[in-house]
């Protein structure tokens, strides 16, 4: 059986004002670049709207410069700022 | 525990909002192997090997860059000091200046902007090496646009090297005149205790201590300790500088992780984490700003040098928390030109010459791209560097001088450098000085600091 492979997180970080949709968009642009949603959250902080979501890019079928330019498209038209970063930099810096 | 969207905001915020970057990785190369007594089979081989690795560096920098999210501002080459490299060459002008131009147009094929090393270590003597290069800096830093040089021409086993610190303020005013508005004076700085590891300009090189490769990396983030100390009004000292300390602590993680992905990437050793806050002339990433930020009403009034050692303290702390591998400069940049905190307090008369000097005796690293008047004597900025450096020597730390004699400007005009380089408000330097002083030359004893066995 071929090994399963390991989940390769990042996290994508949507700022801005909510409106409808922002969560279709994403998710529509992830399940056409064969990437799986792992979690979704959302809050407002300091007036921003903030929505993070934790995508698995191991099956991916694109790279995450690749998916950077995506989500820049779709934050210029939804007048988002989206930034995807590896989960790792998350935990170096925010655990001990 | 999960990353929470609190934390991720936080450090997405970093870099949108505050400046966040890493602010070099630089990488130190050994060119003692390619050593030859033929000048062009020499140069050969160094180019080889600077373009190869210089390539690689930008490319995987990108790749990590792309991956995290956080900015790579600047990536740089560090060589092995120049004036080992000369010991097998003929002793003259045009051979050093020779490696110069080669040093400076592999950087250039490698797409780096600015390669360090071209320098020597002289702080107790000078080899007829050493002298052949410091004789030929006016011309090697005037006909080249990306090398950057250093002397250190102190250090608290060695004490002071007067005839050299003499030299150099020769050699500093002949290069001030070979570039426009004294420019190429931004591109050496002459060191006390010199790191042989700092990957920060202008300064950068391979000691000899080193391997053949090292990755060094140098964070940045005046912008985000500025906007913890602003959201913190009212607090404690106390309390301010558990809050600095927690966030360097962050951007420092953040640097270890990126320093050592790329080194694996290009197979080379990585080395250290320089936490040196640096400022730039963006609005809000500047260090006197930071100071402003904790009530200090302008930089360089009373209360600075408190406030500033509080924030190194603060920051050295959280940084050694976060890495194991802290090493190069690791104080706190005060260059005059590139901080825009720094320009208005001279503007304003409250930061004065010998202020900035008070200020680097609590933190790195020395009186940094400071303009003076391009009539100032170079037995002045031999006098001015001789003061710098013994602060460095007697309290065992690194400090270093960058100064720029501005050709045909006086005290109070402002030059524009450009670029990372800023503009600089000209500061009035004393008209009487002490030429005997400095005529005296030989070598000030090694501080009683060094007799630690």
């Amino acid at each position: 059986m071929p090994r399963k492979k390991p989940a390769q997180i990042c996290i994508v970080t949507v700022t801005g004002i909510d409106k409808v949709g922002i969560i279709a968009r994403l998710a529509a642009a992830m399940a056409k670049a064969n990437i799986n949603i792992v979690d979704v959250n959302q809050k407002i902080m300091e007036d921003y709207f903030v929505m993070t979501m934790a995508i698995d890019m191991a099956r991916a079928q694109i790279d995450i410069e690749q998916l950077k330019k995506k989500l820049d498209r779709i934050g210029d038209e939804m007048s988002l700022k989206i930034t995807v970063q590896d989960a790792t930099i998350f935990k170096a810096m925010h655990r001990v | 525990m999960p990353i929470s969207v609190e934390e991720v905001f936080e450090t997405v915020k970093m870099t949108l909002d505050h400046h966040f970057d890493i602010r070099t990785v630089t990488l130190g190369i050994n060119l003692k192997d390619c050593m030859d007594r033929n000048l062009n089979a020499f140069t050969r081989r160094i180019e080889k090997r600077i373009v190869e690795k210089g390539l690689l560096l930008n490319k995987f920098a990108e790749t990590i860059e792309n991956r995290y999210g956080i900015p790579i501002t600047n990536r740089r080459i560090a060589v092995t000091p120049a004036a080992l490299l000369l010991e097998p060459l003929p002793r003259n002008i045009k051979t050093a200046v020779g490696l110069a131009r080669a040093l400076d147009k592999a950087a250039g094929k490698a797409h780096i902007d600015f390669i360090g090393g071209f320098g020597a270590m002289v702080q107790k003597g000078m080899t007829s090496a050493d002298e052949t290069l410091i004789d030929a800096i006016p011309q090697a830093l005037s006909k080249t646009q990306r090398l950057c040089g250093f002397l250190n021409l102190a250090s608290t086993a060695a004490g002071m090297n007067m005839d050299a610190v003499v030299k150099f303020g020769h050699t500093l005013k002949k290069l001030a005149h070979l570039t426009k508005n004294g420019i190429g004076c931004a591109k050496i700085a002459v060191f006390a205790n010199v790191p042989e590891d700092n990957p920060f300009m202008a300064g950068a090189h391979h000691g000899i201590g080193e391997p053949d490769f090292s990755l060094n990396i140098g964070i940045s983030g005046p912008g985000v300790v500025r906007n913890v100390v602003l959201q913190n009004p009212t607090c404690d000292l106390t309390q301010l500088a558990e809050v600095i300390k927690r966030t360097v602590f962050k951007i420092t993680r953040a640097g270890e992780l990126i320093g050592r992905e790329i080194a694996e990437l290009m197979n080379v050793n990585f080395g250290i984490v320089d936490i040196s806050l640096a400022s730039t002339t963006a609005a809000g990433d500047s260090v006197a700003e930071i100071i402003e930020a904790m009530g200090v009403k302008s930089m360089g009034l009373p209360g600075s040098t408190a406030a500033l050692a509080l924030l190194m303290n603060a920051v050295k702390k959280g940084g050694a928390m976060a890495s194991g591998n802290i090493g190069g400069l690791s104080g706190t940049f005060i260059p005059v030109s590139e901080d825009a905190g720094m320009i208005r307090a001279v503007r304003k008369g409250t930061l004065s010459l010998e202020k900035l000097e008070a200020l680097t005796s609590v933190c790195s690293v020395g009186l940094d791209m400071f303009a003076v008047p391009g009539d100032t004597p170079a037995e002045t900025l031999s006098a001015i560097i001789a003061d710098e450096l013994s602060i460095g020597i007697v309290n065992n730390k690194t400090t270093s001088v960058r100064v720029i004699p501005v050709p045909r400007k006086k005290a109070g005009d402002i030059v524009h450098f450009g670029g990372l380089l800023g503009s600089a408000p000209v500061m009035p330097v004393p008209k009487i000085t002490s030429p005997k002083f400095i005529a005296r030359k030989g070598r000030i004893p090694a501080s009683i600091h060094a007799l630690r066995n």
